[in-house]
């Protein structure tokens, strides 16, 4: 039976996650996400789901590594300076093409910026961010209920694709609590997938997970199989929400918090007269390029804001491929855009120029 | 000997064997464990790898446990290990194979779960790993490989070196005012609540051999018991890497090695706890 209730965003994923069935979490105390952690700490006996504090961010996702090749639903969470921690792991999960749910809450950087929300590790998040070629999918929330509801959609998209999610959140998300609907619990996994390595029956050939091929022209097959992978995944998988974009004449473009903010800076502009809409990515890998392309086509202009110094931007200028002018705002450091100030950018870049 | 005698030689042999049929089953002394595969080792001559790769096929094929054991392999020279043991296998990043080993059996508990790393791997990258495993009495073995050397990247300076031997990173012998001393990481482990088992041994002789056998297949048996880890050190050789033939390189081993790293047990369940 599903239920309502008041959550922190960090508590709500972590419930979410118990309530997806999943098997293990591994994980590292770090500000602003150790609430999933300790939540999980205190409730996920509930399932008998594996918790287990690792020594590092290093040996968590090497934890995850290990225990996505049984075939189990996995999972980890961290913030920023964790998260370039994990990146080699992520890149052998990735490359090993194992199932697991990653989640990045994210806090201002570089170095070791602040504990406020951020949304810095844009970059890393969907353009690979360890070595080699590859990609994650990449989930961004901008409520508690999408904290929920991505884990259990994050679990389904990694299997389906034998690649791990990432959901992109940031410290705001995590830390204020919302209305949210949970699913009902769901069954843990009992069923292996067949290239688990769980202890080889006589019944077939032993398993072997690695992102290992010595050999040049090997490896570079498994590079084209995980290239084409993707492009399956970018074309079924793009996810995006458009808010008052029908009748707008200029369009701000954000993600996650951001585009909660860029709603009600839409809703200040058109008491002022001016047509604003909302385009929120969800999916960031894969992009909504093309959308973007079709809504460039029917707007004057385009305001990209971003809590960082332009990262999405890059890729929403590419989709409007100079069909008409793409602004930018964005603070950094843990600062959180106003709607005014939004509001305030947008008429100077645009208004009197466009209206 | 030149090519032709070499050839009448095999020629010979091969007569023989057909003549007298020795091959029968009465006859057998030793076969290859089903555990491990065909595949030829790419494993320098002398080195102590393929040993310890036989023993312990030998062991989980005598156990029975081919179908319940799931091995990780490191990055260093065994790398491949994968590729010779007829099992499920999970390779892990540099130093991580303790942290592998530890989600797989935290999710598989009733299966046999270990790790075969090196001693750049175990001792240096993934130390910390290799202690909080241990630490948190995780139920597997890990099998340590302690050849003082770096094999896979041609020989430089690990954690395990010898004080004075020389590696291509100390090139002028490891001077422990800078370099730091070798790190007994097995004494290291000793220590710890969380272990249950730990022996160090070697695959130099006949004798050691056994034992190094008996050590792993308690290692494997002990995790039945769930009362924590099996750590079972093999000092070993590198004779590509020491610039030794394979009888040099054994001969240096016993002498330098073992005077530093002595065999035997560092710790055993007392009987009571059996």
């Amino acid at each position: 039976m599903s239920e309502t209730k008041l959550m922190k965003g960090n508590e709500a994923l972590a419930e979410a996650a118990i309530l997806a069935g999943c098997d293990a979490y591994f994980g590292y105390p770090i500000t602003p996400q150790s609430e999933v952690l300790e939540y999980l700490a205190n409730y996920a006996h509930r399932t008998g789901m594996v918790v287990l504090q690792a020594e590092s961010e290093v040996a968590a996702i090497n934890m995850v590594y290990g225990a996505a090749g049984t075939g189990k639903q996995i999972m980890t969470s961290s913030s920023s300076p964790g998260m370039s921690l994990m990146q080699e792991g992520i890149s052998y999960i990735a490359c090993a093409e194992l199932p697991c749910l990653l989640v990045n809450v994210v806090r201002g950087g570089p170095g070791l910026g602040t504990i406020q929300p951020s949304q810095g590790d844009y970059f890393q998040s969907v353009k690979g961010g360890g070595h080699g070629d590859y990609k994650l999918i990449v989930l961004a929330p901008s409520t508690v209920q999408e904290m929920v509801d991505f884990v259990r959609e994050g679990f389904a998209l990694a299997f389906k694709y034998k690649n791990p999610v990432l959901i992109l959140t940031d410290g705001a998300l995590g830390q204020m609590m919302e209305k949210v609907d949970l699913f009902p619990q769901m069954e843990r996994k009992t069923v292996f997938e067949d290239w688990a390595t769980v202890g080889k029956p006589k019944t077939r050939e032993r398993n072997v997970i690695t992102s290992l091929n010595i050999k040049a022209d090997e490896m570079e097959k498994i590079n084209i199989h995980l290239q084409a992978k993707y492009k399956v995944i970018e074309e079924n998988e793009i996810r995006y929400e458009e808010y008052m974009c029908d009748d707008a004449e200029i369009l701000l473009v954000g993600f996650g918090l951001v585009a909660r903010i860029c709603k009600k800076a839409a809703q200040l502009a058109r008491e002022k007269g001016i047509k604003v809409g909302v385009f929120r990515p969800i999916s960031l890998f894969p992009f909504p390029t093309a959308k973007i392309n079709e809504l460039a086509g029917k707007v004057k202009g385009i305001m990209d804001v971003e809590m960082n110094a332009g990262q999405m931007v890059e890729d929403v200028r590419l989709a409007v491929n100079g069909k008409i002018p793409v602004e930018f705002h964005g603070r950094m450091g843990g600062v959180v855009p106003s709607p005014e100030e939004i509001l305030q950018k947008l008429e100077e870049k645009f208004v009197g120029e466009i209206a | 000997m030149s090519e032709k005698t070499l050839v009448n030689e095999e020629q010979h042999f091969e007569d023989m064997i057909a003549e007298e049929s020795i091959c029968t089953t009465e006859n057998l002394v030793y076969e290859k464990p089903d555990t491990l595969l065909d595949t030829p080792m790419h494993y320098c001559p002398g080195c102590g790898h393929g040993v310890a790769h036989r023993l312990i096929a030998e062991v989980i094929s005598e156990l029975g446990i081919q179908e319940e054991t799931i091995g990780v392999a490191p990055v260093g020279c065994s790398v491949f290990a994968y590729n010779y043991l007829n099992i499920d296998m999970s390779e892990a990043a540099h130093g991580r194979a303790s942290a592998v080993a530890t989600a797989i059996k935290r999710v598989l508990p009733e299966k046999y779960v270990f790790s075969y790393q090196g001693d750049g791997d175990l001792a240096a990258i993934g130390t910390g790993e290799t202690i909080h495993t241990c630490n948190r009495g995780e139920n597997l073995l890990i099998i340590f490989i302690n050849n003082g050397i770096y094999g896979m990247t041609g020989g430089q300076m690990a954690p395990t070196t010898l004080p004075g031997m020389k590696s291509t990173t100390s090139p002028f012998g490891r001077d422990v005012s800078t370099m730091g001393s070798p790190l007994k990481i097995t004494e290291l482990i000793a220590q710890l609540p969380g272990v249950y088992y730990c022996t160090r041994t070697a695959v130099n002789s006949p004798a050691n051999v056994r034992r190094a056998k008996k050590a792993i297949q308690k290692g494997f048996e002990y995790q039945k018991l769930k009362k924590g880890l099996s750590f079972v050190e093999i000092v070993s050789n590198c004779p590509s890497n020491w610039k030794m033939t394979p009888l040099e390189a054994n001969k240096w081993m016993e002498e330098q090695m073992f005077a530093f790293y002595p065999l035997g047990d560092l710790k055993v369940p007392n009987d009571k706890e059996k």
